[in-house]
């Protein structure tokens, strides 16, 4: 018997594959049973690809590949007919983002660096790779390829037939290879091995220290793009570098970058720009914010899909620590791919990062539902992905030559109605959801021992509902089973007695038996006699007027605008003029701005072109420069791996939605010098921003200004605060000879010739070498200060800033004879063991001797006061007021090579200035206005309105978010939208607040 | 020449002040006041709102003998202060400190305010509190006269004691020993990920504090019991820790912050009958009323704070203090976090920004004086300036709690008169000598 059915089988195989000559190298543990998978679809409505539908259409599939598609295709002898009447056909889906088929053996993810554990200053990787764990260029997704059928079986449920995968590791991942969800060997599946390279900012899974930051992230790919020029000349010393290698080799592929968000993708697009690369960016999900920088990166997108859950929100409580921002972004993130259409941007969509796959179409239903296009929705499913790795002539559409990769489906492939019934993938049928295929819906006679009742059966194919039409209507439990059928049923007048029938289905008649409530066996038979009348079923909910939704403000959050807020000319008349200039204070005086300028200072100004600021009674300063801050970066604001991190910079990492910066404003701030850590003895480059909120990271920087560097001596860079440092150096003596050995290496990197492996590190120190990078050194005691400038002597450059040089005082005459500046605390001391020689009187000390002296904040909160920290002085010391205020304004100016444009007011400066509401050193004094630029950044009365705003948007959207749970929509607990704030120590900044306080008491909360 | 110079200026300095000593290690307390002092035609700010312009004020054995306008019948024998032009107030009380129990916090050896273990009711304060520590010098020179001394550690921290800062020992400053008892409420809060501990990210956070807080419970249930016995088979000191939490004699405070775990304190104490005051607060502008119709007072965080979150008013924490103010709510404010040692000398600056932000200046300065005291259970003797209490007294040149303007030229606690100096001054002296700046 068995042996007759493989003889007919093999026979049949034999004619259908008459003209096939398959060669493969794999030996069969069998006969040979070549197929060809030789199809006809037809009756189909078949979209080609998002633009061109054929309706009625025949595709013709044969060895996975579409033989022929149109209108009047003949359908050839041999092929196996599908009937698709009613059908609908579309290319597979191409998920561009995806790690399919990564082998499971992965190793944790952690992190190295930080206080107290070893240090790992190169990679573990054994091998001729590279030093860097994270650079895994070398990499070859297709040759680690293992197919994983419980994934494809997933990503093939939700209509995709081919992904471009990698090993999602590392910040150069190595190349990705396109594969498609077949069930099928490696070798059958791959389409295209080395399609495309992949980078991130995240160093995965490496356990050594470097990089700790993003800023060292960045600045790692940087220096792996110039080790891989230089690694071209062969350099003896290098030796084999498998890693640099790959890294060049794989530059002839797209280059693929992972990014987290808007702010990410803008940092990764110019990295791309410094090295000629343009990225392909995998989008975070908020880009819809900062739709016109994202598209000025004229970079390809893919985005993700993963739109947050709404949260539950009853109690009041828990909903106030959910930002707006965070509100906001539940309400729009589905709005980022109809922002990416409606800007002409290039993007692609994906399914990774959805926490249940399951959510993929609702999602994207969502998403076009706030506008996306479903023709462009497709087009990102298909052909976009495809284009952008180079394998459209294989994947992407229906036509002749391509891989057979479809999706037959019950109807439009978007509706919230339509099945998937079967997803081909080069040419083989997986089957989804097949209960639907056949349609049963319809009116039918139902025959049960001779009684005759009318059968309608409603609903969708796949989920049909049967009613007993007779007088009443009888819900029926209808269960189908491919061909099976079950039927339950209570008739009315003896409502205790369930009737049971079985059968199987063929084309319109159903037979079968069942037993009655009586125990009786009978059969039955049910025969169709018409379909349901069009309308009478499944009529569509009309889609629901477009929901009122907040509008997007710059910053994205409570204290944003709809309209950054534009430069004015402006006059400000009668007030108290502190110019910090030889003038110094003018009683009842107009300042007059124009075009971003201060024009004039004097009385009786008159231009009917400014808007007039009524100064009577208050107080105009220039604006607040802040010589040391942390605020407005993220992603760390050490590189704590090494004890010279010079290729770091703050300047990659800028955050300008930090509200932190509005804060600053709200208490006269205008500049603040973001300034790397002091966790090591060569800290990062530094950057000088002026607080123009609203706008983005690069527009918020100083133009023209003399770059700098953080340097950071004593017990921070010492790591004091733990038990066992591993790092060097572990005392000051150790600290001199980091700094001798760091300049030692520069001067002899000057001299090297050309074609020196370019060293980022050293390039920042060669900078400082020519004066053409300048130093701020955060420094307490008076040994450590000595030796720094003892070996800045030697090596011929002058350190321009010692800050926060809490015992200057004690040497302030030796500060003075190097050249320094001092940028100090107030009253800070006691905090640790280098500070308790700090005294309050230490600023006008250092003034007295000559010194330029500025007071810094250090901290996110006292910079909001750092007019009445410099009022200390005055207590302490008796400094003069202005003196006072300088400390300020002009003094960090100075300090920071930009005083020729800000930090006094005087005609041809910047207008940087606030307008005070009493004495400026007062603990009473407020500041009213404080502009930059010309452009009020912070207005009292503006910031009441956007209070109230605030309120009223948070409680709209916390209403709409209760109403979207009772929906029916998933959520989760009320997370607070807390964040880390940046701080240079560990040691001083504690508990300024809710949520420090709040991190104080967890230890009592969840002892064991 | 500058060695003889600045001798010279040494010995000036000497002659000009009362008191002998001059070096840091030689400072000592001020001996007992032996004759009546007279400060007259000064602005005395009371610190319970009132403020008498070219008034006068009589300390005798220590004790406020008299004060008003006008001028004084002479005294015999009486010291006169003149204060022309210059401000009288109460001395400022830090509400909430490690002060004394910490030099310098990085240094492990030196921190005696976090003892182990989780239940602590058993622990003082004022045993380790150490009256050579250079900080306290630099607080009295800025009005700083009185310290409530806060244990940290566990769910109980322990109990606390109320010091003045001119004292040998710690039996010498106490001014209230054990006036109240310190529980950490546990965090009511959910947090991100981040904030939690690894493979924890499904656990029911709020579930978690309230299970802690139920152990708390049930340990007051048993102390309950426990005091409630005339005599115990075995002694235990825990239970006997917290006897006065339930006659009143001691105060329950509770550090917490957020509203839920407000709410929870409150219901918490009316259970055992304690009498509360919150220590923290920070969204207690979220619930004045409720605070005030259960008579709970509040220790506020620093106002020199950043906004709880991003959507709070810039100036929140500023204006805090006016919220509860303007509903009647008892309040003092402190900073009693890791560095709450060394700024306490900014708290009248802390006040001040809170009359910057919705408080009358007297407002400001009477929740850092008289509330303060109240709060504390030493208002019969301290917080105001008041016939019969004890003479601790400020003298500022300007306004006390305006940085441009607050310099404080005397002092006095107990009648006794204080040596304003310090490590800081005289480090300042040093190097002024140093740098020949006069």
């Amino acid at each position: 018997m068995r042996n007759t059915k493989l003889a007919w089988l093999f026979f049949a195989l034999l004619v259908f594959t008459s003209h096939v000559k398959s060669q493969t190298t794999f030996p069969v543990n069998d006969v040979a049973t070549p197929r060809e998978g030789f199809y006809a679809f037809i009756n189909a409505t078949i979209y080609k690809d998002a633009n061109i539908k054929l309706e009625n259409a025949t595709l013709i599939i044969r060895k996975g590949k579409v033989e022929s598609i149109g209108n009047k295709a003949t359908v050839p002898a041999g092929a196996i007919i599908v009937d698709c009447k009613g059908k609908y056909i579309y290319p597979s889906f191409i998920d561009p983002w995806s790690d399919y088929g990564t082998p499971t053996t992965r190793i944790a993810t952690t992190t190295g660096g930080g206080f107290g554990r070893t240090t790992q200053m190169v990679s573990n990787t054994k091998g001729a790779y590279g030093w860097n764990q994270a650079i895994r260029s070398e990499t070859d997704m297709s040759a680690i390829f293992e197919t994983n059928e419980m994934k494809a079986k997933e990503l093939r449920g939700l209509g995709f037939g081919t992904v471009l995968t990698h090993q999602m590791d590392g910040i150069s991942r190595g190349s990705g290879a396109v594969v498609t969800l077949g069930a099928e060997k490696e070798n059958k599946v791959v389409l295209k091995a080395k399609a495309a390279a992949f980078y991130s900012f995240n160093k995965g899974s490496s356990t050594q220290d470097y990089p700790t930051s993003l800023m060292g992230s960045i600045a790692l790919l940087r220096q792996n793009f110039l080790d891989a020029q230089w690694y071209k000349s062969r350099p003896t010393e290098e030796g084999v570098n498998l890693s640099l290698q790959a890294f060049l080799d794989n530059q002839a592929l797209p280059q693929f970058f992972e990014s987290a968000d808007k702010w990410s993708d803008l940092r990764a697009d110019k990295v791309g720009d410094e090295f000629g690369v343009q990225y392909i960016l995998k989008a975070g999900g908020n880009e819809y914010q900062r739709i016109n920088e994202i598209k000025a990166t004229n970079a390809s997108y893919i985005l993700p899909l993963n739109f947050p859950q709404a949260m539950d929100v009853e109690d009041p409580t828990d909903a106030r620590f959910i930002s707006l921002a965070d509100l906001k972004h539940w309400e729009l993130a589905a709005a980022n791919p109809a922002a990416f259409e409606k800007a002409n941007i290039s993007f692609s969509l994906t399914a990774y990062g959805l926490k249940e796959t399951s959510s993929f179409m609702p999602n994207l239903r969502k998403a076009i539902q706030m506008g996306l296009s479903e023709e462009m929705a497709l087009a990102a499913l298909t052909k976009n992905p495809a284009t952008l790795v180079g394998v459209y002539d294989q994947v992407g559409s229906l036509e002749a030559g391509k891989q057979a990769n479809f999706l037959i489906t019950s109807g439009p492939v978007f509706s919230d109605k339509t099945v998937f019934y079967q997803n081909w993938v080069q040419g083989i049928k997986y089957s989804l959801k097949e209960e639907g295929w056949k349609d049963v819906r319809g009116n039918y006679t139902l025959d049960v021992n001779g009684q005759t009742y009318n059968l309608q059966v409603k609903g969708e194919p796949g989920k049909p509902v049967a009613n007993l039409i007779s007088g009443d209507s009888t819900k029926i439990d209808l269960l189908l089973n491919d061909r099976l059928v079950k039927m339950n049923y209570t008739l009315k007048k003896d409502s205790a007695a369930m009737i049971r029938l079985s059968g199987v289905m063929s084309d319109s008649s159903w037979s079968g038996t069942g037993q009655l409530a009586n125990g009786q066996w009978v059969s039955w038979t049910a025969r169709k006699t018409s379909e349901l009348k069009p309308g009478t079923d499944s009529a569509r909910k009309k889609r629901t007027a477009i929901e009122k939704l907040g509008e997007i403000t710059y910053p994205f959050n409570g204290y944003g605008t709809v309209q950054i807020p534009k430069q004015q000319n402006i006059l400000i008349t009668n007030a108290t003029v502190w110019t910090s200039e030889k003038e110094g204070k003018l009683a009842s005086t107009d300042v007059l701005v124009k075009n971003g300028k201060i024009v004039a200072v004097g009385k009786g100004l008159k231009d009917p072109s400014a808007l007039v600021i009524d100064g009577a009674g208050k107080h105009l300063t220039a604006g607040i420069i802040d010589e040391h801050s942390h605020i407005a970066g993220t992603g760390g604001i050490n590189e704590c791996s090494q004890s010279v991190t010079s290729e770091s910079r703050i300047a990659d990492i800028i955050d300008p939605e930090d509200v932190d910066i509005y804060r600053q404003l709200s208490g006269g701030v205008t500049s603040s010098h973001i300034l790397h850590g002091s966790c090591n003895t060569i800290g990062g480059q530094t950057q000088l921003i002026k607080l123009r909120w609203g706008v983005n990271a690069e527009q918020m920087k100083f133009t023209n200004w003399d770059p700098f560097i953080k340097f950071a001596l004593g017990e921070n860079v010492k790591r004091s605060s733990t038990q066992n440092n591993p790092r060097f150096p572990d005392t000051r003596m150790g600290v001199e000879e980091v700094l001798t050995d760091a300049f030692t290496r520069a001067v002899e990197y000057q001299k090297m010739g050309a074609g020196k492996r370019k060293d980022l590190k050293l390039e920042a120190l060669s900078e400082i070498l020519n004066k053409k990078r300048f130093i701020t050194c955060h420094s307490y005691v008076q040994s450590e200060i000595n030796a720094l400038i003892k070996v800045a002597d030697k090596f011929g450059f002058t350190v321009n800033t010692f800050t926060h040089i809490l015992e200057g005082y004690k040497v302030a005459d030796k500060m003075k004879a190097h050249g320094s500046a001092a940028s100090t605390f107030s009253d800070w001391w006691g905090y640790k063991v280098e500070v308790i020689d700090a005294i309050p009187q230490n600023a006008s000390l250092m003034q007295k001797v000559g010194l330029n002296v500025a007071i810094n904040s250090d901290d996110a909160e006292m910079a909001r006061r750092l007019n009445q920290e410099a009022a200390k002085s005055v207590k302490y010391a008796g400094m003069g007021e202005e003196d006072a205020l300088m400390m300020v304004t002009i003094n960090p100016a100075t300090m920071l090579h930009v005083a020729d444009r800000t930090g006094s007011i005087k005609a041809g400066k910047d207008a940087d200035l606030v307008l005070w509401s009493d004495h400026p050193l007062s603990i009473y004094a407020k500041a009213e206005k404080t502009i930059v630029d010309g452009t009020i950044y912070f207005d009292r009365q503006q910031d009441q309105a956007l209070r109230d705003n605030i309120a009223k948007e948070r409680t709209r959207i916390i209403q709409k978010m209760i109403a979207s749970k009772k929906s029916g929509d998933r959520t989760g607990p009320a997370v607070p939208s807390f964040r880390d704030r940046n701080s240079c120590e560990d040691d001083h900044h504690e508990g300024n607040s809710l949520w420090d306080r709040i991190v104080e008491r967890f230890g009592s909360t969840e002892t064991e | 020449m500058q060695k003889i110079m600045y001798k010279i200026f040494f010995s000036i300095l000497l002659m000009s002040t009362t008191c002998v000593g001059y070096t840091q290690e030689n400072m000592h307390p001020a001996p007992k006041q032996a004759k009546p002092i007279v400060i007259q035609n000064a602005t005395i700010h009371n610190g319970n709102g009132k403020v008498l312009e070219g008034a006068y004020l009589v300390i005798e054995n220590g004790k406020i003998k008299a004060l008003g306008t006008g001028t004084v019948t002479s005294i015999p024998g009486a010291e006169i202060i003149d204060a022309s032009g210059k401000h009288v107030y109460p001395g400022i009380i830090a509400a909430s400190t490690n002060l004394g129990l910490v030099e310098v916090s990085t240094v492990r050896a030196g921190a005696d305010y976090q003892e182990l273990g989780d239940l602590n009711p058993n622990i003082h304060s004022i045993v380790a509190y150490n009256t050579d520590s250079k900080v306290i010098n630099t607080l009295r020179s800025n009005g700083v006269l009185l310290a409530h001394i806060v244990p940290a550690g566990g769910a109980i921290r322990g109990s606390s004691s109320v010091v003045q800062l001119d004292a040998w020992n710690w039996e010498d400053a106490a001014y209230k020993i054990d006036n109240g008892v310190h529980f950490n409420m546990p965090v009511l809060l959910n947090r991100p990920n981040q904030f939690r501990r690894r493979g924890s990210e499904s656990v029911d956070l709020v579930k978690l504090g309230l299970d802690k807080l139920e152990e708390a419970r049930k340990f007051f249930r048993e102390a309950s019991a426990y005091n409630k016995e005339k005599t115990h088979t075995a002694v235990n000191l825990k239970y006997a820790g917290v006897q006065g939490l339930f006659d009143q004699s001691q105060t329950f405070f509770v550090h917490c912050d957020l509203v839920r775990e407000m709410m929870v304190a409150i219901d918490l104490a009316n259970e055992f009958g304690f009498k509360l005051v919150i220590v923290g607060g920070s969204d207690s502008w979220l619930i004045p009323d409720i605070l005030k119709k259960n008579n709970v007072a509040v220790i506020l965080s620093e106002p020199h704070s950043l906004p709880a979150t991003d959507d709070d008013d810039v100036d929140q924490p500023y204006k805090t203090g006016a919220a509860l103010q303007k509903a009647g709510v008892l309040f003092t404010i402190c900073q009693d976090n890791g560095s709450g040692y060394w700024q306490q000398r900014n708290l009248p600056f802390q006040a001040g920004t809170m009359a910057a932000y919705g408080l009358t200046k007297e407002e400001a300065l009477t929740a850092v004086t008289l509330s303060a005291a109240k709060i504390l259970g030493i208002e019969e003797k301290a917080g105001s300036l008041e016939v019969g209490k004890d003479a601790n007294i400020v003298i500022s040149e300007g306004d006390l709690l305006d940085m441009k303007s607050s310099k404080v030229s005397r002092a006095f606690i107990q009648g006794r008169m204080l040596n304003l100096d310090n490590k800081q001054t005289q480090l300042y002296e040093k190097y002024k000598y140093k740098y020949d700046i006069k």
